[in-house]
């Protein structure tokens, strides 16, 4: 079975028919990771066993007709904890991390019967935009094995991109799961803050984060999403909101869909052939009905240092417990209190994390917080009251995912300010708190993809997928196979 | 040169709930090492804290019964700080808006009465515990991390050590009547941190301030205080300066020791606590709690002294705490005269009590048993001797005193029919004694109530003895 031919019904109707079993698919997962995995760098860590183990159970149960989800296939990006399942956010400080409990994403997906293959490559951290950042090694982009992947999910998004997994599942921070989506030409949702729990997500900016799923088609991430989302009484922060049967809205039109297009997001920085693409894909949705108004989004400009400001803040915070004490790295040979947690803290993590601890540290600490944290947080009220107001107006925001298309490995480690303006288009959402999703929307002329972002209303999931499905129906860019080009840079 | 004190209390006191602030692992004492923790408690990666409202309702309780403004509209915060017994290396606390403000209690000192301000008080989670091995190791427990706490932040009004010990003892009483705590220092569950500094009398601006830490008991508190009010004006009088200090109290020397100098305020990086949404508290939960708030002492202490002619001494020791003051109204209800039950209470329970480092629900003693003990007194069943005896059982044992007295014989004689007879034989033995007494030496009596108590194995009551005896000894 190849994922890269099917869809999530036909899957499933063929292990109702006993055309195929879940073992089945995870032996055939298996052999794409062994086949693709030298190349991309995907995972951290696969686990064969634990998935054939699960997949006899589910194939031994039997797979009810109404559930879509048993027996496929997927993935976690290694920052969503796993029990008895290595959980590395991708950093030497927990490289040799065991949970002792599942996230609860992890634990409802298990419920719906999905099997878990492994735990895919990031950013150290979910800190950073190319999966550079990783303590492991770099992820590799299967449309040019040159270029990043994205990031930080570059991995979820490569994995799914390649076909070595059906599903994937990323944290968007600031992008994390829309960014490599878009530069891997595949689907890729972060719902409403508070949509999903993130009870097992090791937290960067607990505000910003949410838990998201990638897949290569709009329809095919519907079910995910509905599973996964709910109320959790682990997660303060979750919604009590009902939950829709996503699905529902796949296939609907988008007649008289009111679509704000700001100008903000087809500014200066933003590449030419991504622009022109997704001003393309914007006339096709008029063409279907949709009512295109451009629109402004005043305050993007300051998105990008607020976000690194309070991010960073929140991260200098969550980031704290990893001292060596209780579990994760400790530095050898360390004689005193803080020589465990200088020693152990330097050594553990990365540059781009330190980098990020010591920007947060600064904006909260006492003389500095004011005009840092204070006045950040209110750009921030400002940025979601700019989308509140355009959003009261208008069904959806769209425009590029991305200001590119995949860039190079290594074209950026050196320069930071460069990467985190990369963050743009996407950081906006997670500000405001909205939903957001990647559309497959082409490709540049160097055949590498470009993603269209859909942003709506606070828990209106539905009309991204409304507006996502009917767009995928009259693109099909799904039929378009990564290329594996390029080799290892 | 004179001196004048200022004194501000900083008291945390642990909230009494069956399970942890933010995490739902056990709230319990003295357990085995980190046997009461969880994920959230280790601070493991992607665990997050949910709010312990039962925490929260007490702590509206306590705000209050303390008279102050609860905030409607808040939110936590994290302090930020590393050391070992601090897993996530931040404290879940509340810094913009805390539980409540503007509160006030009133103490008594040298019959002066005066109002202390409180000047806000927060919710937030305890720390663990480090322990320092022999074998050169640390230890870590977090049996303890995440316990709920509020802290009280006096305003800076106490000008004596006395009237920092007064608070302490009403703030103690208060809360300990609210239900909320137990309020006891040797358990850790009460906890005081003190600012102290002085002043030439009639200066404008507040002396520096000394910080005093590890004060066991409200006594040391008070002796701590005043060894510090001593070595600040000695510092001050040989032309000294008072540095910004912590220092400990030791218990031996009755002295305290410096513990370190502080060079500007640490930095605890304050900010709203993301994964806790900001919350509303309703007027109704107010409300609802203000009607939970049980009788507080000094409107005990007025219904003891108005309604059961208790004297205002003792009604002040019944009150002092909310067991005591309980089991009295109990026994009352029970039948017990509120006058004797006071007397037994403030005298045999209180010495058996303390003779025996006891809490009274460490006894056996109910209030049903009190109340029959007293009224087999009142009534002449039994002596007051007998009654000593009666009590040790029954506070040991918690045995029936009614059914007890009767099975062991203890039952006191008072019938005149039965013990005329006794006596007046007697009499007739002991003409000496007859004899003795017409001449007034009245030593004749002793001796001849002795033989009567002899000859009853002292079971004859003493005053119907008393009774017989001298109409007896007129008539012969």
């Amino acid at each position: 079975m190849n994922f890269l031919e099917t869809d999530l019904h036909s899957l499933h109707q063929q292990l109702v028919n006993h055309e195929l079993t879940a073992v089945d698919l995870v032996k055939d997962t298996m052999s794409a990771i062994d086949e693709h995995e030298p190349q991309l760098n995907a995972f951290i860590t696969t686990n064969q066993k634990k998935a054939l183990a699960a997949a006899e159970k589910i194939d031994a149960e039997g797979i009810a007709e109404d559930n879509l989800l048993a027996g496929i296939p997927v993935a976690y990006k290694d920052n969503i904890v796993t029990k008895g399942v290595r959980t590395t956010a991708a950093s030497h400080m927990l490289d040799n991390f065991n949970p002792v409990y599942d996230a609860t994403i992890v634990e409802k997906l298990e419920q719906a019967g999905t099997i878990d293959i492994g735990k895919t490559n990031m950013d150290e951290f979910a800190m950073g935009s190319s999966t550079e950042s990783s303590f492991f090694k770099p992820t590799h982009n299967p449309w040019d094995l040159s270029r990043v992947p994205g990031g930080s999910s570059g991995g979820s998004a490569a994995a799914v991109a390649a076909g070595e997994v059906f599903a994937a599942f990323g944290s968007d921070t600031g992008g994390s799961i829309r960014q490599p989506s878009a530069y891997n030409g595949i689907f890729g949702i972060k719902p409403t803050y508070g949509r999903v729990s993130r009870w097992g997500l090791i937290a960067f900016g607990s505000s910003f984060d949410q838990l998201g799923v990638m897949t290569r088609r709009v329809k095919d991430a519907a079910p995910f999403l509905t599973v996964m989302s709910g109320h959790d009484a682990k997660d303060s922060t979750s919604s009590q909101r009902p939950v829709p049967d996503f699905s529902q809205f796949i296939g609907q039109d988008i007649k008289g869909l009111k679509i704000a297009v700001p100008d903000e997001f087809f500014g200066k920085g933003i590449a030419d052939d991504v622009k022109a693409q997704v001003e393309k894909g914007i006339q096709q949705l008029v063409e279907q009905g949709a009512i295109v108004d451009h629109v402004q989004l005043p305050h993007t400009k300051y998105a990008v240092p607020a976000y690194y400001v309070l991010a960073s803040s929140e991260a200098s915070s969550n980031l704290q417990r990893f001292d060596g004490i209780r579990y994760g790295f400790r530095a050898e040979d360390v004689k005193n209190l803080k020589d465990v947690y200088v020693r152990t803290r330097s050594e553990g993590f990365g540059p781009e994390v330190k980098r990020r601890i010591m920007l947060g540290t600064f904006a909260l600490s006492s003389g500095y917080y004011d005009a840092y944290f204070n006045k950040a947080a209110k750009v921030r009220t400002l940025i979601k009251q700019d989308f509140e107001e355009i959003l009261k107006t208008h069904d959806l925001i769209v425009g590029p995912t991305a200001p590119d298309t995949a860039f190079k490995i290594g074209a950026n480690v050196s320069d930071p300010i460069t990467l985190y303006m990369k963050d743009i288009l996407t950081i906006s959402a997670n500000m405001a708190g909205v939903p957001a999703a990647s559309v497959p929307a082409g490709f540049n002329a160097a055949g590498l993809p470009i993603g269209m972002q859909m942003i709506a209303k606070r828990f209106d999931e539905g009309t991204i997928f409304r507006a996502a499905s009917a767009f995928e129906e009259m693109n099909q860019y799904y039929l378009e196979k990564p290329s594996f080009k390029g080799g290892n840079a | 040169m004179n001196f004048e004190t200022t004194i501000g209390l900083e008291v945390h006191v642990e909230l009494k709930t069956k399970t942890k602030m933010f995490s739902p692992s056990p709230v319990a004492y003295g357990a085995e090492a980190n046997v009461n923790t969880n994920v959230i408690d280790w601070g493991f990666p992607g665990v997050l804290p949910s709010v312990n409202h039962e925490a929260y309702r007490l702590g509206i309780m306590v705000a209050l019964a303390l008279h102050a403004e609860v905030t409607k509209e808040t939110h936590f915060d994290r302090k930020n700080y590393f050391y070992p017994d601090n897993p996530k290396a931040y404290q879940i606390t509340q810094f913009e808006q805390p539980l409540a403000r503007n509160g006030w209690l009133e103490i008594e000192v040298n019959g002066v009465k005066k109002k202390i301000g409180i000047e806000e008080m927060h919710v937030e989670e305890d720390a663990g515990k480090n322990t320092h091995g022999d074998d050169g190791y640390s230890y870590v427990d977090l049996n303890r991390q995440g316990t709920p706490l509020i802290e009280i932040v006096s305003k800076a009004d106490m000008n004596s050590p006395e009237e920092a010990y007064a608070y302490l003892e009403q703030l103690r009483k208060t809360i300990q009547f609210t239900g909320a705590s137990d309020v006891k220092m040797e358990e850790g569950s009460m906890r005081v941190d003190t600012n102290i500094s002085i002043r030439p009398i009639g200066a404008d601006k507040l002396g520096t301030k000394a910080e005093l830490k590890n004060l066991n008991s409200f006594n040391h508190v008070r002796l701590g205080l005043a060894y510090e009010e001593k070595r600040q004006a000695e510092v001050l009088m040989s032309g000294g300066q008072i540095r910004p200090e912590t220092r400990r109290f030791d218990e031996a020397s009755g002295e305290t020791i410096l513990m370190r100098v502080k060079e500007g305020s640490d930095d605890y990086r304050y900010f709203p606590e993301p994964d806790l949404p900001p919350f509303s508290i309703s007027d109704d939960w107010i409300n609802e709690i203000a009607g939970q708030i049980p009788e507080m002492p000094e409107k005990r202490r007025a219904r003891y002294v108005n309604e059961l002619g208790i004297p205002e001494y003792d009604a002040g020791i019944l009150t002092d705490t909310k067991e005591m003051s309980d089991f009295f109204e109990e026994a009352i209800t029970d039948g017990a005269d509120p006058k004797l039950a006071s007397n037994w209470l403030m005298g045999e329970v209180n010495a058996y009590l303390n003779a025996n480092k006891l809490d009274l629900a460490q006894t056996q003693l109910t209030p049903a048993n009190l109340a029959t003990m007293i009224q087999l007194i009142k009534d002449g069943t039994i002596s007051s001797k007998i009654a000593k005896k009666v009590f040790q059982e029954t506070i040991k044992k918690g045995t029936e005193p009614k059914a007890w007295v009767e099975s062991k014989g203890l039952v006191q004689e008072s019938d005149p029919t039965v013990l005329t007879p006794i006596i007046t034989a007697i009499l007739d033995d002991n003409q000496q004694s007859i004899e003795d007494f017409k001449n007034g030496k009245d030593r004749a009596v002793g001796f001849l109530v002795g033989q009567i108590m002899k000859q009853t194995h002292g079971k004859a009551n003493p005053k119907v003895v008393n009774q017989i005896l001298m109409g007896e000894l007129n008539k012969r």
